[in-house]
This record gives structure tokens, C-alpha cells and sequence, in this order.
């Protein structure tokens, strides 16, 4: 006898009919888990959410007035019919992968993801289950990850050969997680600046706990002439911008998965792009999808199609469903989150 | 190939030309001479010659990958670049080694003619064995393109700022076609390689005229002329030669024999700038560019193309006149010379001045420009009768006065990502005309909109697609565009029977219901105009 789905994939987001609520919804529900704080994923206008406490500061700074509770990594909590329970993603600080446990059946939503630990968010931790629906953002095999001590290097060696030529480093970065990750990951040589997005994220996440160093907020009387050779992080959109021209002679740098591919690096016309990404790379996806133990696998979120065939190839049973999580990959580099 | 791999990071990393001038400059002034030698051929379009096939290529780095080929394809789709997937699908190498640029393409050309089991290993045990960066150029030696923004002008002006040799002289001296594995740095840069007499002048070109003539000023100061749709070369007659070259720097002589008499005629030291077009004997002038295309690309010419497409050399400028360097005389002196050379020779030979239009006014000469397309040209071309012959663009002396395209609005039926720069975004796009109450695609088209336009459509290709092949999508037929193009022409090959020249997208027409684009009729009837 066939046996209902655990999770249901519907226009609103997934679905768990078991216990009534969605995970990561994107129109409004009564009920929301939540895995991270990304603005895809965490969206205003649910009537209660769920997430881990470290998540829920941040959501509660970007959605403002919500009804919220919070729960430990690996508590357990039941929903109805089922049994839910938050596990590290590795992808920003506070990301989860949500497990949901009926009878014995297990499904997990991966959320956004990344197996390497980057001594910032709490290291990714596989969950064993039966079904696991995982994003694929960087899903093709060209995208692999050098270690991240040694892109970290680079950074600060740009940052580094910047300063002694007399300029200001502005360094693009989203401004939850990526942000933070660089700035707790990069050599020391000499102040950090940030723009206005980043700092509050920062000061959210001192008061948490998390280990940041110490950063200035830039503005009126601070720049490259009362800082000289400093580093600015910023997001993005900031970069070529007249907020950034303020900082007199500069480098500019982005900091993305994307930049792994020289054609979308060119395109950025940016001097310098440096590969750091908050989702698994290819061979990332694949050994957290075996270490799962799952036999069957939903790719969302990324270059589903070619992933898909990939995996049934190796004997999965693989399925893309759609989400409204990020945007596909082939959108530009400006409007993604990555 | 540290030098080489740093030089190509430091061009790649920056947009702005004193940072790749600077760039070269250090490098031409600190790597091996070998590797110097190299790195001017690979950047002016030279490679070693190819040791293994791009089919090849694919099939060993899916292997060496441990990957089915198809989701190699479907990599090197979102990539757009050969030697880059493979830099990036292949594992890290356990410990980097990093040989000479030299050492690397010799060992590559050694390659060349050994059975496909000793390549392969080789290949492999390369790719093994470099970092991504390295592997990527590596690569690069092998499937050629070597394109790292920099212009043969900045390599030779880094050049001269290294070596102190001059910069025009420099460029001479680049021409031709030397081999890196046949000359030395020192002889290349010093003349005293092999092949310079047969050695062609840098191309002067003109710059397109955008507004009217009118700013130019007194259009006595100015020499008009038509600006020929053919293939752009030089004639040097030396004793005991005479060489042909295309603008691309690539010797033709051998697929235009008609040309052959001319050695018996011209005087010797003779160097003359002109444009090669199939030539209609009958009423004295130029064929279409498509009777001139079946020839280009064929080694020897069969007579029956000898026949029907006979080559004409119409010359533009002087540049050598009994051995000595003309290019600094005024135009007018060197047109007078050229005239004075031409007129003495047999009228049989396919050899004459492009006649010069009288250009008394701007208003007589935009009439004038109008009747181009009648007479095969693509425009006007106006020179200044006091410029030199100068060495590649530049500005205010030149310019080509081109005819408005040929437009019409077409609906687009597939996409597909674009390469390079553009990877990631959908950018090559197929158009349809109306057949009746069918869509007939008849073009692509990939250039003319802004990275904004394209990230637009993009989002609206991937919210509406219909099917997937590979990389290209169908989608429904919606978005209008007007599609610019230069020239048409029949083609078998292509369902609509119609072939268009240098296709653009002029603009996206927002504004256009798709039952108003173009018909396949008017195409038709567009097609016999131009050939009547
Ligand atoms: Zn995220
Ligand atoms: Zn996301």
C-alpha cells in the first residue's frame, strides 16, 4: 500500500499535511519553519514561525513584529503527527536543515547548505533519512571549492598588496553570513570597514556570541583618508556605486561562488572576483546527499535538470520540484544571493 | 609557465589599459626571451600547431573526471569556453609542477602525429600535474583563441617600452608570418628573422562615421571613394615575389592566381592596398559578396570558379613605390603615384584604381552614398588628402561612411546562453518571419541589446520556457525585435532559403504585436531587389 508523502510540494511552499505547517513558505501560511534568515527563505507574513535561536534574531531585525519560537539544534519538537528537529546547514550562522519524522519515516529539507565548516556557522551535520530534499545552486561539476584557508588567503594578500599601493580594498559580499564569514576568516592588516547592511547584521550577531573581530561603521568622517589601506566590506550592489567612489583611490573585489567562471567574472567587469561560496560545491552536494543513507532525493533551487540525471544515474531516486528559493543560476550575478 | 600564468591573471584581473600595459611591459622585460617570443605569437594569434582535437579533448577530461559525457556538455554550455571546463572539472592536481611556456609547447608540438594512446597518456599526465589557472592555459595552447583583451597595438607598445625599439618599426616587424619555432626574440624584434620581404604593412583603418560628414569640414580637404564589400589586402611585388594578405595577416596569393601576371607588369619594391572582389566582366563591376565567399576558404580553385567568380584587386593606396616607404607622403602624392603605376599596365589585368568620387559637396556625396548598394558597395569611405598611411586605427584621418542596414522586425522562437562574458545569461536568440499563419526562423542573432535587455529577457526566458534542448530553450512566440543586417543572400541550407549578413538586434520593439512582424515574402522580395 502506498503510504502518504511526509512532505508535499504545493504553490505555497512544502507542506507537511501531518503536522500542518510548511518549511521555508513564500506566500503567506499559518504555520512556517524556518531554516535560515535569507530573505528567499525566511519571507514576511506568516502568521507563526519556527526557527533556531541563533536564526531568529536576524529574523526578527529584517521582518520586525513577528510571532516566533525558537529551538535548540537537535531538539526534538511534535508537530501533529510528526516529530521535527533543526540540524546545522553550515550555511550562514543559525541555518538548519529541518527533519521531519513520521513513524519512523524521515525526510529532511536541506535549506541552503555547505559542507565545509568555516569556523562561523555551526558545521554541517549530515542527518541520516529516507527522502532528502536538497538545493543544487552550484549543481554542475565545474563548480568545486578550493579551501577555504587558502581563498582566504588571497583575500588578504590582495588586501594586503592594496594597502601598501595606497588604496582602500572594497571587497562585495552578501551582507548575512558571507559577509561575517570573511571578515572572521581574513588576515589581520589593518581596520575593517563596513557598510551600514553589514554592521547591523554584525552587531546582531555580537550580542549572540559569535566571534567577529572588530569593525568600524563607514560614513561621514570615515574613509580612506582617516583610514588609509583599510578593508571595506560591503554588499554587492554597493560596489561601483557613489557610496563606494567615496572611499577616494580603490580596488574593487566580489566574493562569490560564481566567480569560479571567468565569463561571469568578466561580466561583473570587477577587477577581482574570489570564489566563496555558502553552498556545497558539486562534489559538497554529492557526498552530503550519500551521507544521508537516502534513496530518494528532490533537487530544487539550482541547475536541477542536469543534477537530476546525474543522480539517477548513480541509482537515486531523483525528482526536481519547483521552489521560489533563490533564483535560477543563470540570473545575473547581481540579484543573487550565493 | 609561472611568468606566462601571473601575466595572463594581471590582463584578465583589470579593464584598464595602463594596468595591461604595465603588466606586459614587466613581463617582456623579466621572462626568458623564449617564453617572450612565445607570448608575442600566441597574442597576435599564432599557436602551436594542434596536437590533439576538441572531440578528443572533451572525451578525455569526462573520463579523467569520472563523468558521464553528456553533463560535460551540459557544463561546457554554461561555461562557453573548452579549455576552461576542463580546468574546472578536473580535480585539483595532488602536487603543482610548473614547466616553461616554451618547454610546454614544444613538448606539445612533439605530440603532434603520435598514435592516439601516447597522447592521451601525455595529455592527461599534463592535466595531472598543473593548477586550474595553468591547466586552463595549457589547454589554451591546444584549442587556440588566445584572446586576453589585449590588442595587438598595446602588445607592441609594451613591447617598445621594454625593449626600446621603436614602436612603428615594431609593428612591421610583428607582420607577416614569422614562427616562433623558426626566429629568436632578438632577430624578431632586431629584423633579421627570415620572410621579411615578403612582409606586409600594418592595415591603416578607418573609423566609422556615425553622424553626417558635415564636421569634417571643407570636403575639398577630403578624398572619397566606394568602401568595396570584399576582402581587404596587400599586393607586395618584390623581385622574385608576389605575396598577397588578407587584413587577418594570412597569405592568400595562392587562392587568387589570376593576380600571378601581375608579378611580369608591376615594377619591383611595389606595395599596394586595395580590395580583393569577384568581378563581373561583363558589365565591369563588383559580384555580391557571396560569389566572392564561395571562393575564400579554398586552397586551389576549381576553373568552373575561375569562371564564374574571376578576383579583381581595386586599389585604394600606395605604400611602396620602387622599395621606398611611402606610408608618410600625403595620400594625394601616394594616389598620384598609384594612378601614374596603374595606369601604365595592360588593361586586361585584374588589377585597378578604385575610382575616386568627386566630392564637391556634403550633399552631393550623402546622394552618391545612397546609390551604394547598386553598385555592390557598403558605403563611402573618406580620407583625409593630407593623411599619412598610418599604422592600425586612428581617429579623425579615416572613415568609413557605411550605409544604414537593412531592417525588419522578427519574433523570436529559441534561446540560448551566451559564451564568455556573456555565460549565464540568454543572449543567442533564433527569429522568425510570417509565412501565413507559420513562423518561419530565418536568422540568429546575438549582439545589439544592453546586459540589462539581456538579464530582462533572461528572466522572462527561464519563467517561460516551453521545452529544453540542451542549451536552448523554445519558448512561445511573444518578444519582437528589429533585426539589423547588411546583406542577403539565398542559402539551401537554411529552411526560410535565405541567409542574412552580419544579423543584429537593433532594438527590442516593446511596442510591436507579433502579428505585425515581417513576412517571409518580403524577405523574398527584398532578395531580388538586391540582386537585380
Ligand atoms: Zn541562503
Ligand atoms: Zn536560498
Amino acid at each position: 500500500m502506498a503510504k502518504d508523502p511526509v512532505l508535499t510540494f504545493t504553490d505555497r511552499g512544502i507542506y507537511c499535511p501531518a503536522g500542518d505547517f510548511f518549511i521555508d513558505p513564500w506566500r503567506p501560511v499559518d504555520q512556517a519553519l524556518i531554516t535560515h534568515g535569507h530573505s528567499d527563505h525566511a519571507r514576511w507574513g506568516h502568521r507563526r514561525y519556527l526557527a533556531t535561536h541563533q536564526a531568529l534574531p536576524v529574523m526578527r531585525h529584517r521582518l520586525g513584529q513577528i510571532e516566533a519560537q525558537g529551538i535548540a539544534y537537535g531538539e526534538s519538537l511534535r508537530i501533529g503527527g510528526v516529530t521535527v528537529s533543526f540540524h546545522p546547514a553550515g550555511h550562514i550562522p543559525g541555518s538548519a536543515q529541518i527533519a521531519v519524522e513520521r513513524s519512523g519515516e524521515v525526510w529532511v529539507v536541506s535549506g541552503d547548505y555547505k559542507v565545509e565548516p568555516d569556523g562561523l556557522a555551526e558545521a554541517f551535520a549530515p542527518v541520516p533519512c529516507h527522502a532528502f530534499i536538497s538545493e543544487c545552486t552550484f549543481g554542475l561539476p565545474v563548480f568545486r571549492w578550493r579551501p577555504q584557508a587558502v581563498v582566504m588567503n588571497e583575500v588578504t594578500d590582495w588586501w594586503a598588496a592594496n594597502a601598501a599601493a595606497g588604496k582602500v580594498s572594497i571587497l562585495g559580499a552578501y551582507s548575512l553570513g558571507k559577509a561575517q564569514r570573511l571578515l572572521a576568516g581574513v588576515g589581520a592588516v589593518g581596520p575593517i570597514l563596513t557598510h551600514g547592511a553589514v554592521e547591523q547584521v554584525n552587531e546582531i550577531l555580537r550580542n549572540q556570541g559569535y566571534d567577529l573581530p572588530a569593525t568600524i561603521r563607514a560614513g561621514q568622517g570615515v574613509d580612506g583618508r582617516t583610514h588609509p589601506g583599510a578593508l571595506v566590506i560591503a554588499p554587492p550592489s554597493a560596489l561601483g556605486s557613489a557610496w563606494a567612489r567615496k572611499f577616494g583611490p580603490a580596488e574593487e573585489a566580489f566574493a562569490s561562488g560564481w566567480m569560479a567562471v571567468r565569463g561571469i567574472r568578466r561580466r561583473r567587469a570587477l577587477g577581482t572576483g574570489f570564489v566563496v561560496s555558502d553552498h556545497a560545491d558539486f562534489p559538497g552536494l554529492l557526498s552530503a546527499i550519500r551521507a544521508t543513507g537516502c534513496e530518494r532525493v528532490f533537487v530544487t533551487h539550482g541547475y536541477t535538470a542536469p543534477f537530476r540525471r546525474f543522480l539517477a544515474e548513480q541509482g537515486y531516486d531523483a525528482v526536481i520540484v519547483a521552489t521560489e528559493y533563490g533564483e535560477e543560476p543563470e540570473e545575473p550575478v547581481e540579484t543573487i544571493e550565493s | 609557465m609561472r611568468d606566462f600564468a601571473t601575466l595572463f591573471a594581471a590582463l584578465d584581473g583589470t579593464t584598464k589599459t595602463t594596468a595591461k600595459l604595465a603588466a606586459l611591459t614587466h613581463y617582456f622585460r623579466t621572462a626568458a626571451e623564449e617564453d617572450r617570443l612565445w607570448t608575442i605569437a600566441l597574442l597576435s594569434g599564432r599557436r602551436p600547431k594542434r596536437a590533439v582535437t576538441a572531440t578528443e579533448l572533451r572525451e578525455w577530461a569526462a573520463e579523467a573526471a569520472g563523468l558521464p559525457l553528456w553533463l560535460f556538455e551540459e557544463s561546457y554550455a554554461m561555461v562557453g569556453d573548452l579549455a576552461e571546463t576542463i580546468a574546472l572539472i578536473l580535480p585539483a592536481a595532488a602536487t603543482e609542477e610548473s614547466p616553461s611556456l616554451s618547454d610546454t609547447i614544444r613538448a606539445l608540438t612533439a605530440l603532434t602525429g603520435q598514435p592516439v594512446a601516447a597522447r592521451k597518456a601525455a595529455i592527461l599526465g599534463w592535466w595531472a600535474r598543473l593548477g586550474t589557472t595553468e591547466r586552463f592555459l595549457f589547454n589554451k595552447l591546444i584549442t587556440g583563441g588566445f584572446r586576453m583583451g589585449v590588442s595587438q597595438g598595446l602588445m607592441t607598445r609594451a613591447l617598445s617600452t621594454a625593449t626600446g625599439v621603436d614602436e612603428a618599426a615594431l609593428a612591421h616587424r610583428l607582420m607577416g608570418d614569422w614562427q616562433p619555432a623558426t626566429t629568436s626574440f632578438q632577430s624578431l624584434i632586431r629584423d633579421e628573422g627570415e620572410g621579411t620581404a615578403s612582409r606586409p604593412y600594418p592595415f591603416a583603418l578607418a573609423s566609422p562615421l556615425e553622424e553626417g560628414p558635415e564636421a569634417l569640414g571643407d570636403p575639398a580637404d577630403w578624398h572619397a571613394e566606394w568602401k568595396w564589400d570584399g576582402i581587404r589586402g596587400q599586393l607586395i611585388h618584390r623581385p622574385g615575389l608576389l605575396a598577397l594578405w588578407s587584413r587577418g595577416e594570412e597569405l592568400i596569393t595562392d587562392r587568387f592566381p589570376e593576380f600571378a601576371p601581375l608579378a611580369d607588369f608591376l615594377p619591383g619594391g611595389t606595395v599596394i592596398d586595395g580590395e580583393v572582389l569577384a568581378w563581373d566582366r561583363v558589365n565591369h563591376r563588383p559580384l555580391p559578396f557571396a560569389d566572392l565567399q564561395k571562393r575564400i576558404g579554398r586552397k586551389t580553385v576549381p576553373k568552373k570558379l575561375l569562371l564564374e567568380a574571376p578576383a579583381r584587386l581595386l586599389a585604394y593606396d600606395l605604400l611602396e613605390d620602387g622599395g621606398r616607404d611611402l606610408r608618410n607622403s600625403p595620400f594625394t602624392e601616394r594616389q598620384a603615384r598609384l594612378a601614374a603605376i596603374l595606369s601604365d599596365l595592360p588593361p586586361d589585368l585584374p588589377l585597378s584604381l578604385s575610382p575616386p568620387i568627386t566630392c564637391a559637396d556634403w550633399a552631393d556625396l550623402a546622394a552618391t552614398r545612397q546609390t551604394a548598394r547598386e553598385r555592390q558597395a557598403e558605403g563611402l569611405m573618406l580620407k583625409r588628402k593630407s593623411s599619412p598611411y598610418f599604422t592600425g586605427r586612428k581617429r579623425g584621418d579615416w572613415w568609413k561612411w557605411k550605409l544604414d542596414p537593412f531592417t525588419l522586425d522578427a519574433v523570436m522562437l529559441y534561446a540560448q546562453a551566451g559564451h564568455g562574458r556573456r555565460a549565464n545569461l540568454y543572449t543567442d536568440f533564433t527569429f522568425a518571419v510570417r509565412d501565413g499563419n507559420a513562423l518561419v526562423p530565418f536568422t540568429k542573432a546575438y549582439s545589439g541589446l544592453t546586459d540589462a535587455e539581456f538579464a530582462e529577457i533572461t528572466r522572462w526566458v527561464q519563467k517561460n520556457t516551453l521545452e529544453r534542448f540542451g542549451p536552448v530553450r523554445r519558448v512561445p512566440p511573444e518578444l519582437v525585435f528589429e533585426i539589423g543586417f547588411e546583406g542577403i543572400q539565398e542559402s539551401p541550407r537554411h529552411k526560410s532559403g535565405i541567409a542574412l549578413r552580419f544579423p543584429r538586434m537593433i532594438r527590442w520593439r516593446r511596442d510591436k504585436p507579433v502579428d505585425e512582424i515581417d513576412t517571409l515574402d518580403g524577405l523574398r522580395d527584398l532578395l531580388r531587389a538586391t540582386r537585380a
